[in-house]
């Protein structure tokens, strides 16, 4: 028996998907359940079944030995670990429930304690700097250079995050977004380079960057370039369920370490569906993730190549590349400026949804992006460009009313924490300038701060923050829901410099 | 042997037709495509298991769309027919001389191919020499033309299936911008008779009344469709369906239908009530 099992084992390993296999072995038994879930295969709550489907119900089981447990892996949750680490060439990989928000703060506060500097760029995502509220390490953040034009922030230039290095010599550790929510990439290598000769790790935000590991003439990605740490969303373009992600470590790091800070905040109870999908899509991107991420680029090409005909809209790509802060370019992101005809990204965004039944990942002041990935066919591509034609058609403006955006560059005054845990009080948004806030204030998406806690209020970014509710971005982060108040430190005196 | 096709008209409600043989089968890129006989319906095609047109009532659907805007708009010259592989509005108008071009815009080669093979008496209107195919998405199509059409037949079904792009205001809005200043469109407006359907019935009047400064509806008696009821939409610039019909004009012509008069012509636009209701619910939608 044992021997023809054997023989029956595929020939590469990627394509076996442990937890998925012990989930089909374990359905086949017919267990009779006493323990939780309580729904007990969905018996118990019939709607459920009817909204989700009795296989889907049916997964939805405890940890038990025949289905390891994630907080402390040895069967095949493990095998299925180490697939993923191969099939993403890390040392270790963890399956994460908790988003790659998760995956984020587990990089942070495996390397951070209270008081370590990380250098960052400014344009981080808000679960770096709730990372920094938990362990009490400070920010030392890079300027990343913003495009005039599109009024996004760019990548790091290697020179900016050297001048960091040699600035801050005690730092722990980089951090970089690989690529941004807009697809640009810093000079990963160099920085990997810089940073370990500097006695530093590197952290790598990939919550945009799945794809990476498996298509072809796309940006280098985390692991290749010999950083220590990456979080990737495998949700995202990965194709696994929502929530689910990736956290991969390289050789400088003690994963052993690593998976006890994971587990500091980690469910007991992770889900097995969040599980089984991560392994189903690694086995996926390892057998077919090239040929389909050279389709995604190719539809966004067509479709970047299709906006920027309509003439108004511009569909940017590889042409911004600059050798700086702008290293490289993803280009399976679709972003598109659209103040050229006089609407804000968010306007456009309402309107594909309101209007055309389109819903697009997110506006923002001066462009759109859409997420193009492994589910998408070309005669969806068609409505969006459709649509983009009719909106110009019958909404576009006079593009000089539109306020100009700019890089505010962020002045810290208190660590996040000391803000975030301070005596505060509650002042209107008009008559904040000048003091410290202690919450955040941030768009979503992207959920990258315009405010965070710790830093100065200026009028500019009042105007700004103004302007971005008018437009209809949705704004998140302060305690006032409407944000017509911020919270901001009560006693200035607890300013460190 | 016995052998049944059936048609989901909903997924409680199905409409079975004995088959008497399955000629074709394949999966494109796009739909898949059965062609079938059978002895009540004759030759039937189905896309995604739903049959787009049968040789029994075929001459309904293609007689109504092509001849309801041909009597009124009084000069045609230039026609956009999308979708439409099959060739049967092709061979409507070519009836009409003083029609130059008629482009038909259709994605999948392999629909029109087998059209070809096995409906040749829809598919000989695609050989006119005035008619250019053009093997496109329609939206993609539309987006360079400006005020090149008199008349626009969107000939596309299914407004869930793959053609669902052909339901959208962006498809409404970049007709209106292919078509010329007196042009017409004509759709398929779906059935409004059962739930499902009726929430698609109405966003597309929703949108073409957006669009469209004359938005009406009308009617025909159509078996192979769900419940056997169809709507068709027609979207106008200038010409209104009824008060612009020129019945005189159109009979002159003697043109040999089966279905289509100019008495249904009125008959056609005069729609149940609770039809009217529905459409008139959304008309006074905000925008």
């Amino acid at each position: 028996m044992e021997n023809m099992d054997r023989r029956r084992q595929p020939q590469n390993p990627q394509m076996r998907a442990p937890v998925y296999e012990a989930l089909e072995k374990l359905k086949k038994r017919r267990v009779v359940p006493f323990d939780v879930p309580g729904h007990k295969r969905g018996r118990g709550n019939p709607e459920l079944v009817e909204l989700l489907g009795e296989k889907c119900v049916s997964l939805d089981v405890n940890s038990m030995k025949p289905l390891d447990n994630l907080c402390h892996p040895v069967s095949v949750i493990r095998e299925a670990e180490e697939l993923a680490a191969e099939a993403f060439r890390a040392e270790h990989a963890f399956f994460m429930v908790g988003g790659t928000t998760s995956s984020v703060q587990s990089m942070v506060l495996s390397v951070c304690r209270a008081g370590d500097r990380i250098i960052l760029p400014r344009n981080v995502h808000k679960s770096v700097i709730n990372a920094l509220v938990l362990c009490g390490a400070v920010p030392v953040y890079v300027n990343p250079e913003v495009d005039k034009k599109l009024g996004i922030s760019l990548g790091m230039k290697v020179s900016e995050v050297e001048r960091a290095i040699l600035d801050n010599p005690g730092a722990v550790a980089v951090l970089v977004n690989n690529p941004t929510y807009y697809g640009i990439c810093s000079d990963l290598r160099s920085i990997v380079k810089l940073a370990h000769e500097h006695n530093m790790l590197v952290l790598v935000d990939e919550a945009h960057g799945t794809h990476l590991y498996f298509g072809e003439n796309l940006p280098v990605c985390a692991m290749d370039a010999g950083a220590d740490m990456a979080s990737v969303s495998m949700h995202k373009s990965g194709g696994s369920l929502t929530q689910s992600s990736l956290l991969l470590t390289g050789k400088r790091v003690n994963w052993e370490y690593v998976s006890q800070i994971i587990n500091l905040t980690q469910t007991t109870s992770a889900s097995y569906l969040l599980i089984s999908s991560l392994d189903i899509s690694r086995r996926n991107l390892a057998l077919r993730g090239k040929e389909s991420f050279a389709k995604v680029g190719r539809m966004a090409e067509y479709a970047r190549e299709e906006i920027n005909q309509i003439g108004g809209y511009y569909a940017y790509g590889k042409d911004l590349i600059n050798g700086g802060s702008i290293y490289d370019f993803d280009v399976t992101k679709l972003s598109v400026y659209t103040r050229d005809i006089g609407l804000a990204g968010i306007e456009v965004y309402d309107l594909l949804r309101d209007e055309y039944d389109i819903q697009i990942e997110l506006g923002d002041i001066a462009n759109i992006l859409a997420y193009i990935s492994i589910g998408d066919r070309i005669q969806d591509i068609e409505r969006l460009v459709g649509a983009l034609a009719d909106i110009k058609r019958l909404y576009s403006q006079d593009p000089t009313q539109m306020l100009n955006t700019e890089y505010i560059n962020p002045t810290v005054l208190v660590s996040p924490q000391a803000a975030f845990y301070a005596e505060k009080k509650c002042v209107p948004i008009r008559e904040s300038a000048g003091k410290i806030c202690s919450e955040f204030v941030m768009c979503y998406p992207p959920g990258i701060p315009i405010l965070a806690p710790g830093e100065m209020i200026t009028e500019q970014i009042i105007e700004y923050i103004i302007y971005a509710k008018e437009k209809g971005c949705s704004m998140q982060g302060t305690e006032d829901p409407e944000v017509e108040y911020l919270n901001v430190l009560s006693d200035e005196r607890q300013v460190w410099k | 042997m016995e052998l049944w096709f059936s048609d989901y008209h909903t997924d409680k409600v199905k409409v079975s037709v004995k088959v008497e043989k399955q000629l074709f089968g394949e999966t494109t890129d796009f739909q898949r495509i059965d062609v079938f006989d059978s002895t009540e319906f004759g030759r039937f095609l189905s896309s995604d298991g739903s049959i787009v047109f049968s040789e029994k009532d075929e001459f309904v659907y293609d007689e109504m769309i092509v001849h309801v805007p041909m009597a009124v708009h009084p000069h045609v010259k230039n026609v956009l027919v999308i979708g439409g592989g099959d060739g049967g509005v092709a061979r409507e108008l070519a009836w009409y001389d003083e029609i130059e071009r008629i482009d038909v815009v259709e994605p999948d080669r392999v629909f029109v191919e087998a059209c070809r093979q096995f409906f040749p008496d829809n598919a000989c209107g695609l050989d006119d020499p005035r008619v250019n195919i053009y093997y496109e998405d329609g939206l993609r199509f539309l987006r360079s033309r400006h005020g090149e059409y008199d008349l626009i037949i969107n000939d596309a079904i299914d407004p869930l299936g793959h053609t669902a792009g052909l339901f959208t205001k962006e498809f409404y809005g970049n007709c209106y911008r292919a078509l010329g200043e007196d042009g017409i469109m004509v759709y398929q407006h779906g059935s409004p008779f059962y739930d499902e359907d009726e929430e698609s019935c109405r966003v597309m009047h929703r949108k073409a009344s957006h669009s469209f400064p004359i938005s009406r509806v009308y009617q025909a008696h159509i078996p192979t469709c769900s419940s056997g009821y169809w709507l068709f939409g027609f979207a106008s610039k200038k010409y209104h369906p009824l008060t612009d019909l020129d019945a005189k004009r159109w009979n002159d012509r003697n043109i040999r239908t089966w279905y289509y008069t100019t008495n249904l012509h009125r008959g056609a636009f005069m729609l149940p009530r609770y039809v009217e209701d529905m459409l008139e619910e959304e008309e006074g939608r905000k925008r």
